[in-house]
């Protein structure tokens, strides 16, 4: 005993291999059986992926960092249940590349924020919360409504997210461009594809009121929109656990 | 399939717990070996020493 | 700096800069319709800026043979300053965001002014710039003095040095421009990881190398410390930022994992991030210059290296904590409750060891500000670790998660902890590393003690008082059994509290201000002829103007 400590002390490399072991292993034997989850975690076979529009929504929602004020988990307690609605299911966020649960309500949740506020009351919001809400604190985002969405790349975006287990098929990478435009599009002729592709329950809208020009503002509203409401696991019966 | 959810939380729990242990004996028994005293003792004073600031060559 | 450098070494700093003007140049022009084409500008600009540098330098004479009786302390002079600009870059960066936050009409028309932008300049600011800097500088001089011994070569420690700055410099501008991951603490996009990896081997590389040529067998523990933070850092961030880029021509990524996976490894990384970060690192800064000021060894050898394996073990189960409650699996939260208890003992160990050491030197704490850091470092290390715990207990949690609770607890370490730590540890150095007899003032030390304690405590109270009646106030019920309160009430009641804690902020940030004056001063002091201590001047002061 005392001779291995003796020399592990001695020699660096003892000590480097020490320390990774010492603090690895604790974490590996955490985390490896969260990837067996899916065995136990409630299925969601009705479970709708994020249309193009909405990924690029989703990445401005992470560009402007909204992530630090607004957090999309619901806890099983029971003011928040009451608050916000049914508390968060793992299943909800298996296809959020990163997830977006926060750390932090400078807002409130947005974990089931979807239908819960009109098109337009959101454009309005988001480009001057105090035009609406007057003691709000959040920063107001004008620039969403003047700038053009990316549209050029978002194949690639749909392709990287494959890669990483979202089943997104090759039709609708494809498509993907021409699917945000027609899905904030609803009189276009790309509109009629979306629905085919991404199901009938698919919000296919003038987001931002406007036609013809696809903005910032119609991705970011088509995303806050689909925010819970992508399955119907969540039973509307649902219990909270006792406080 | 051995690799289920369940084995997988089971070993979980029980190796961790005897790592934990293991570890901590180990550690106690390292810091408190008797023959340790003067090593340690010496390195203490290792940043406290008075020498002039410059490499042993 | 390039002065410093053999031929081959001017030859390999050549060779380097070029790669990177040239990763550079590449980055520019795939990315050229992408954000990620500014930073290959950004980086272009870095490697032309070095390469031109080191040409122009690199006809100089070589250093003296000289130069291997003494430790090489350039890096660790350029690391302090670096600090000194970063700390308080991030703090008025903390300041502003702050400022956002009770007057959010200051978000003038520019999407880089708003506050999800410039809240990861401010974390990043101080938790990487300032902090990584400060551990960066303060763990060159440590090795060096603890293993008796130079560093292994001029180069490697400027490539990190500098390297990481680079990485800073992407990060902060990046955010700017509303490139990130959206993971905490780990924002920074897919190339700047990489270039953090890299950077980050060196930087190992440049410690086992040093320790393989110490003259001192024993490692001190302050170096189990570094080692601790170097390697475990290294493996958090590979593992957490695992990502598939869009292209190789866009700054996007999408993370390896996602949902619950996703959430845990993020809070994995997390936790260990204060843990190997900003606890580890920190400590073996204070092992180090708080015995070293007080001309004490520290009171339990024992008790450091329990301490050390306690908290090299025990963190690494502590990140589930941020999770109660969650879609997270219950038997994964319960564990990290437990150990998050558990942790309070080695964190209490090094926080008293910290202590006892400084008993019998009260006189030298009342009379010397810089002494004074650092045992008021201790002091809120063993609050902020007792809080911690406390905090992860479930039933707190479900408190105190979401809240401002979590904001207080965090500057508590931040404030308290670690800048309070580094700055006595900065204090202590800057003499000693640019000869001078002392600081060019101890009163201004003095002023920035109480500007940084007054700071830190109205901050935290502001925070504690927010956060606690916030949890409340979202839970209360009215006696029909609905929600007493709108999210809007609760809004407005933090109001006061968002005000207080801004002007807490600012004095702090005040202090760093103070803190950079004093040290540029002290640098800039001039150094007469006759004292005693210019005979201990670098050997060979020509060479100062390439540094």
């Amino acid at each position: 005993m005392f001779g291995l400590h003796y020399n592990l002390e001695r020699s660096a490399i003892g000590m480097v291999v020490a320390i990774v072991l010492v603090a690895s292993i604790g974490g590996f034997i955490e985390i490896a059986p969260l990837f067996t989850i899916d065995e136990t975690v409630e299925a969601a076979p009705d479970m709708r992926i994020y249309t193009p529009l909405e990924v690029a929504g989703r990445n401005i929602y992470i560009r402007e960092g909204c992530y630090a004020c607004h957090s999309q988990m619901i806890r099983t307690l029971r003011d928040e249940v009451d608050r916000y609605g049914p508390y968060s299911l793992a299943v909800e966020s298996q296809y959020d590349h990163p997830m977006l649960w926060g750390s932090k309500r400078t807002g409130p949740d947005l974990a089931r924020l979807g239908n819960k506020y009109s098109d337009a009351w959101h454009s309005a919001h988001l480009d001057n919360p105090r035009d609406l809400v007057p003691e709000s604190k959040m920063p107001a985002y004008p620039w969403l409504l003047r700038t053009q969405l990316r549209t050029d790349d978002l194949a690639n975006h749909l392709a990287a997210l494959r890669t990483v287990g979202v089943p997104y098929t090759d039709e609708m990478i494809a498509y993907a461009s021409i699917d945000a435009f027609g899905q904030a599009n609803p009189e276009s002729a790309q509109a009629s594809g979306v629905a085919e592709r991404y199901g009938e329950a698919t919000n296919i809208r003038l987001f931002d009121a406007s036609g013809q020009r696809l903005t910032e503002m119609d991705a970011l509203v088509a995303y806050l929109q689909v925010l819970g409401t992508l399955t119907g696991a969540t039973a509307p019966t649902q219990t909270a656990e006792a406080e | 399939m051995p690799f289920d959810h369940d084995t997988m939380v089971a070993f979980s729990k029980s190796f961790g717990l005897f790592y934990l242990v293991a570890l901590s004996i180990a550690v106690l028994v390292y810091a408190f070996w008797p023959s340790n005293r003067k090593r340690f003792e010496n390195a203490a004073r290792n940043p406290v020493s008075n020498e002039e600031d410059r490499p042993w060559n | 700096m390039i002065a410093d450098l053999t031929r081959t070494e001017r030859r390999w700093a050549l060779t380097i800069l070029s790669g990177l003007t040239a990763t550079g140049l590449a980055m520019a022009i795939a990315g050229r319709s992408d954000p990620l084409g500014v930073h290959g500008w950004v980086i272009l600009a870095a490697g032309l800026f070095g390469c031109i540098a080191v040409a122009r330098r690199f006809d100089l004479p070589e250093p003296a043979a000289e130069r291997l009786h003494h430790y090489y302390d350039g890096p660790t002079k350029a690391g302090i300053v670096l600090t000194l600009i970063w700390g308080v870059v991030g703090m008025a960066a903390g300041f502003w965001v702050a400022a956002l936050l009770a007057f959010p009409e200051f978000t003038f028309d520019a999407a880089w002014a708003s506050f999800g932008r410039l809240r990861p300049v401010h974390t990043s600011g101080v938790i990487f710039g300032f902090g990584g800097n400060a551990l960066i500088a303060t763990s060159f001089h440590v090795l060096q003095r603890t293993t008796r011994a130079r560093l292994p070569d001029q180069l490697s420690p400027w490539f990190v040095l500098l390297g990481y700055n680079l990485f800073c410099v992407l990060a902060a501008s990046g955010y700017l421009m509303g490139l990130t991951q959206s993971k905490e603490y780990a924002e920074p996009e897919w190339y700047a990881d990489i270039w953090l990896v890299i950077v980050w081997v060196v930087y190992f590389a440049i410690y086992l190398r040093t320790l393989a040529r110490r003259k001192e067998p024993h490692i001190y523990v302050a170096n189990w410390y570094y080692m601790a933070f170097i390697l475990v850092v290294a493996i958090l961030h590979i593992v957490n930022n695992l990502a598939v880029p869009v292209s190789l021509g866009s700054a996007k990524s999408y993370s390896l994992f996602s949902g619950v996976q996703d959430a845990m490894t993020q809070w994995w990384y997390g936790h260990n991030a204060v843990a190997f970060f900003l606890t580890a690192g920190f400590l073996g800064m204070m092992y180090y210059y708080l015995p070293k000021r007080a001309g004490r060894p520290i009171f339990s050898y024992r008790l450091s290296i329990i301490s050390f394996w306690g908290i090299t073990f025990m963190y690494m189960w502590a990140g589930s904590h941020h999770l109660h409650y969650t879609a997270l699996p219950h038997w994964v939260q319960t564990l990290g409750m437990a150990f998050s208890v558990v942790l309070l003992v080695p964190s209490w160990a090094s926080a008293g060891n910290a202590l006892m050491t400084l008993n019998g030197a009260w006189h030298k704490v009342r009379d010397d500000a810089v002494l004074r850091f650092m045992a008021l470092a201790a002091i809120f290390y063993g609050l902020t670790t007792f809080e911690g715990s406390f905090m992860a207990i479930r039933a707190v949690n479900s408190l105190s998660h979401y809240t401002d609770w979590t904001i207080g607890h965090v500057h508590a370490g931040a404030l308290g902890w670690a800048a309070m730590i580094t700055f006595g540890s900065i204090y202590a150095l800057t003499p000693w590393m640019w000869k001078r007899p002392r600081l060019y003032s101890a009163k201004l030390v003095e002023v920035h003690f109480w500007l940084a304690l007054a700071g830190t405590v109205i901050y935290v109270f502001a925070m504690w008082n927010s956060g606690v009646i916030q949890g409340l106030m979202w839970r209360t019920y009215t006696e029909n059994g609905t929600l007493a309160y709108s999210f809007i009430d609760s809004l407005v009641a933090m109001h006061p509290y968002y005000i207080a804690r801004a002007v807490g902020g600012l004095l702090f940030l005040l202090g760093a201000i103070v803190a950079a004056y004093n040290v540029a001063m002290t640098i800039l002091m001039p150094v007469s002829a006759d004292d005693e201590i210019a005979s201990d001047l670098p050997t060979q002061p020509v060479l100062a103007a390439g540094e």
